[in-house]
């Protein structure tokens, strides 16, 4: 691990506590609460995971269990914006509970079949698991996000604000499910080990534009957004 | 075998998500009218912006200081349209209706840079005569 790794895990931690001061600034801690503890769940990951590295080592075994698992877990909560934002989108039908109990269900149906995609393999590592359990909860989020994506065009969704949330999410999970996925037919690609740091700016860098140049009332037609030069 | 799969289907959706995210952006530019004055500094003569003026655009962008927080917006849609070039170079030659399709996008980047342009100059001048206010 060189200075560029600290440096870029530094970066990571800036730019979420400044996209936490933007939310909490732009009032819209209680409406979007997900995003506010998917944040402060990250912070305290990457300074736990900058301890381990001082403490342990980067290429140590102690560092990897921490690593996926964390990341694990900050999928699970990013799984909980999803639902914030499901709520949001169909607040009007009140269904928000059944979102909920799909949700739920749909995690613990991942987590139950890359247990057993790695029980079922010749090596039983634990490590593997949750590098799969990630993968697959990466991509479950990816279906997710673009089962809303198609049902926001479908209700004719305008809120500008609720879209971009949406797209950048879509974005993240898109990444990092094709991310992991290459790290799974290449494992020694070194060079994702910087993209992964940059994508992981992508989410905070956009919620901190979306909260402070898009006003909360903002519309727009969804035409514009399937074909804006129309 | 699922590995690559899912990569196949996340390079895409990612490319889906990403096209529409930058639309988002250009689409809130849309409804902006770009100043007299904006379309003189600029050299912008019709009322459509022409990709090829995006360049020049940003350079223009980089001249002008920044009134807060509109350079990341810059930065996605330079990605954008850095993309649509890529595309244009790969598929272009394929079909016609591919490259206006491009021509049309990398317009829309362009409306985007010179409502930036815009809103920085208008930003400028009101610093500056409230400078020259509290000189007077």
């Amino acid at each position: 691990m060189g200075p560029v790794d600290y440096l870029l895990l530094l970066a990571d931690l800036l730019v979420e506590i400044c996209c936490v001061v933007c939310l909490l600034k732009k009032r819209a801690f209680s409406q979007h609460f997900t995003i506010v503890l998917y944040l402060c769940a990250s912070i305290a990951i990457g300074i736990g995971r900058y301890g381990v590295i001082a403490a342990m080592g980067f290429s140590t075994d102690a560092y990897k269990y921490f690593y996926y698992y964390s990341d694990a877990l900050l999928t699970i909560c990013l799984y909980f914006i999803l639902m914030n934002l499901y709520a949001h989108v169909f607040s009007e039908m009140g269904i928000s509970k059944f979102v909920r109990g799909g949700a739920m269900l749909l995690l613990a149906g991942t987590a139950g079949i890359s247990y057993y995609m790695v029980a079922t393999s010749t090596d039983k590592l634990v490590t593997h698991f949750v590098y799969e359990l990630s993968q697959n909860l990466y991509f479950v989020g990816v279906l997710l996000t673009y089962l809303l994506w198609g049902a926001m065009m479908k209700l004719r969704e305008n809120r500008t604000r609720l879209m971009q949330l949406v797209l950048a999410m879509g974005v993240y999970f898109s990444a990092f499910a094709g991310s992991y996925a290459l790290g799974n037919v290449y494992p020694n690609l070194e060079v994702w080990r910087y993209v992964c740091h940059l994508m992981v700016m992508w989410l905070p860098i956009s919620w901190a534009y979306t909260f402070l140049k898009v006003p909360e009332d903002a519309r727009m037609a969804t035409a514009r957004v399937l074909a804006p030069n129309r | 075998m699922i590995a690559i799969l899912i990569f196949g289907i996340s390079a895409l959706t990612l490319l889906q998500f990403f096209v529409s995210y930058c639309h988002s952006l250009i689409a809130e530019s849309r409804g902006y009218e770009l100043s007299e004055q904006g379309r003189e500094i600029s050299g912008i003569t019709s009322h459509s912006v022409r990709g090829d003026q995006f360049r020049r655009l940003l350079q223009l962008i980089a001249l002008c200081p920044e009134p807060g927080g509109d350079n990341r917006r810059v930065r996605a849609v330079s990605l954008y349209f850095g993309l649509l070039g890529l595309v244009r170079m790969l598929f272009g030659w394929i079909e016609p209706a591919v490259a206006r399709w491009i021509e049309s996008e990398r317009g829309g980047c362009a409306y985007v840079a010179a409502v930036m342009l815009d809103r920085r100059i208008a930003n400028n001048r009101v610093l500056m005569a409230q400078q020259m206010g509290t000189e007077l």
